[in-house]
């Protein structure tokens, strides 16, 4: 928090600041010293909040025109497209936004991991944001299920079937979930229910992510602590602010040209047939942003395995501040780890790639490469790495690169990544 | 900033070299000039009429259209018939109502509010009408096939004598763009087949055309909307951005560090 005393100006401001400190909120928001040499990897924050606040509101007019009911779901999107007014533009927003929200939240999530944010003292920040992401996942999935179309259905039996692995209660919990003996009116109720509930569980959880980031403040490029506020850091309002809103605005010339002009693109033709429990797709795939999931899930034969290997892909994650054994956060000054950083981004978009062809021959087996290699980074590399490694000398502030006219000054200076 | 585009663009290289793999397995389609692609694209009213044409006196027979109401055919960014028009087109198809007060049903002529009458009772009645293949709904047809109406298009003009070494059941066609190649409908369209109102020779590859685009309208019928607003937010969007650009330069031109 902020080092100052604020005190409103007006009296009344001061009686109610008194009661409920909301003025020194908005001022410790406005005044928050932030890095001053933070680039545009960081306004992804910025964007996320405004994909999340799209998604809400364009969800809750959805909600209003959507019928949860398996005989009327299907009808009920196709009355929003056609008859509801704009009712076409909303549930595009909707759709596309899911796309840019995990698009936004990638870049999120592998800036941290460039810079090492995910490192000590912000360690809670990132663990919350895991949190995050993995109801992002959730309520996206659930998401997909209620057009009730075919890749509805058969998405959501294969997901949930996925409990079934776990042994002796599975088929159990899948009955639970289900509602029933297979995917059916029951289960959209309920998937309606938790997509509904399962947004505002994240803008809890974002509060939490903010109030936890405002605690030690931002990283930045260069990934040393920054006093603040001194010379290194700026006010977010203006300075970060309007550089957010820059940000942002190009964000939504993209996110404008997937919903104007390619609306569909990012969906599967077949949840434009309605639901048929008995045909099954050619190919049953989930969107793109579950795809590298999909694939390690599938590059183990064992059903109980592969689903261990899928969710620890994700939780392995939250173990990372501690995976990671070197003291520098930033990349810039980890010439090796920089390499490996590149290799694992390659890496997942491999898996995403496969994930979305066929689960045989030759994709099968780069699925398992790049599986095996997915867990060797996280657990060997990054361990490794930390004792192995020279890194480079590290600045002493933002503003001074180095003292005493080191001649790395010039190198740290030009590493800055604007 | 540099920096951070030039990866951004290499990403975006990537995913396009993606997607271009994906293209490269599948079959490659009949083309033609929609007249609705591209940033200000618009339907060809003349040819969604004649698509309506061709869809009441060959498709409808066995594809209902069932998201799709009579008054939809005067409404603007569709066909655009007059109101009367189409009022005569619901008029001339029998609307099954009811029940009156005795409790009985009855057929009336239809009205605008009507949805497309629907060729058989139910599924099942399809299935028995049809060698147990069910005519699929039109209204969103073309969204739900992956090559969209290029795969549409194709299949109308698609049917051939099938290649040496493939038998085919009875009631089974070959189809050179088809899924599998093995399609339940017979070839429908043949040169001449219906009279066009405007004088349009109904050559085969004009009726795949025009049913096509009809096809298109049913499964976007706000499509025309969609593409004016997208052109105007696009631009407004830049406009802003160029604005809030020049102002975060000046705001941050009060500290050295770049933006």
């Amino acid at each position: 928090m902020s080092d100052h005393e604020y005190t409103p100006k007006s009296k009344v401001g001061k009686w109610f600041n008194d009661r409920l400190p909301l003025l020194t909120l908005a001022n410790h928001l406005t005044d928050y010293p932030t890095p001053k040499n933070l680039n545009y990897w960081w306004t992804f924050g910025g964007i996320l909040t405004f994909c999340l606040i799209t998604q809400i509101v364009t969800g809750l007019v959805l909600a209003m025109h959507y019928i949860a009911h398996a005989d009327m779901a299907f009808d009920s999107v196709e009355h929003i497209m056609r008859d509801v007014n704009y009712g076409w533009l909303i549930r595009y927003i909707h759709a596309n936004g899911a796309s840019m929200f995990f698009l936004a939240v990638y870049i999120h999530i592998f800036r941290s991991l460039f810079y090492g944010s995910y490192k000590a003292p912000r360690e809670i920040i990132w663990i919350i944001g895991i949190i995050i992401y993995l109801l992002m996942m959730a309520a996206a999935f659930m998401g997909y299920v209620l057009p009730w179309g075919q890749m509805s259905f058969w998405g959501a039996t294969v997901i949930t079937n996925l409990f079934s692995a776990i042994p002796l209660v599975g088929e159990g919990i899948v009955t639970w979930l289900w509602g029933g003996y297979s995917v059916d009116n029951p289960t959209l109720t309920r998937f309606f229910t938790l997509h509904y509930l399962i947004p505002f569980l994240i803008l809890g959880l974002v509060v939490l992510h903010i109030w936890a980031l405002h605690v030690p403040g931002n990283n930045n490029p260069v990934g040393i602590d920054v006093k603040k506020p001194s010379k290194d850091t700026v006010p977010f309002h203006p300075y970060i602010v309007i550089k957010d809103g820059f940000a942002l605005l190009m964000f939504m010339i993209v996110f404008a040209f997937f919903v104007f002009y390619t609306p569909n693109i990012l969906g599967h033709a077949d949840n434009y047939i309605e639901a048929d429990p008995l045909v099954t797709p050619a190919h049953i795939v989930p969107e793109w942003y579950l795809l590298p999931f999909y694939a390690i899930l599938r590059s183990v034969p064992d059903k109980l395995l592969g689903v261990v290997a899928m969710l620890s892909a994700i939780f392995i994650l939250a173990a990372l501040p501690w995976l990671d054994t070197s003291k520098i956060r930033s990349a810039v000054f980890r010439p090796l780890y920089r390499q490996f950083y590149w290799i694992l981004v390659a890496d997942v978009l491999i898996l995403g790639y496969v994930g979305a062809m066929p689960a045989e021959g030759l994709y099968l087996l780069i699925a398992r490469v790049a599986t095996a290699y997915y867990f060797l980074h996280f657990l060997v590399i990054l361990p490794v790495l930390g004792f192995k490694e020279k890194t480079l000398p590290i600045p002493l502030s933002i503003t001074e690169p180095v003292l005493g006219g080191s001649p790395n000054l010039a190198t740290a200076k030009k590493r800055e990544f604007k | 900033m540099k920096n951070f585009f030039r990866k951004l663009s290499l990403i975006i290289l990537f995913f396009g070299f993606l997607s271009n793999s994906f293209a490269a397995e599948k079959v490659e389609y009949l083309k033609t000039d929609w007249s609705f692609k591209g940033l200000f694209g618009k339907f060809d009213r003349a040819a969604l009429q004649r698509g309506y044409q061709v869809y009441t006196e060959v498709c409808s027979s066995c594809h209902s259209m069932k998201y799709l109401s009579y008054r939809n055919l005067a409404e603007k960014g569709g066909p655009e018939f007059t109101e009367d028009q189409a009022k005569a087109i619901a008029a001339s198809f029998e609307v099954k109502d009811g029940p009156n007060e005795d409790g009985e049903m009855f057929t009336r002529p239809g009205k605008l509010s009507d949805k497309f009458v629907m060729p058989y009772e139910n599924v099942k009645a399809a299935q028995a009408a049809n060698g147990g293949a069910y005519p699929p709904d039109m209204s969103v047809l073309v969204k739900a096939r992956g090559g969209g109406v290029d795969y549409i298009y194709s299949l109308l003009q698609g049917y051939e004598e099938p290649p040496a070494g493939i038998t085919l059941d009875d009631g089974v066609y070959y189809n050179k763009y088809m899924y599998g190649n093995k399609i339940k409908m017979a070839n429908q369209l043949s040169d001449g087949l219906v009279e066009y109102a405007d004088g349009t020779n109904a050559s085969v590859e004009q009726m795949s055309k025009d049913v096509t685009t009809f096809l298109m309208w049913a499964a976007e019928p706000h499509l025309e909307s969609r593409h004016r607003m997208g052109f105007k937010a696009i631009v407004y969007l830049i406009i802003l951005t160029i604005l809030v650009y020049f102002s975060m330069k000046r705001i941050w031109s009060r500290v050295e560090t770049e933006v």
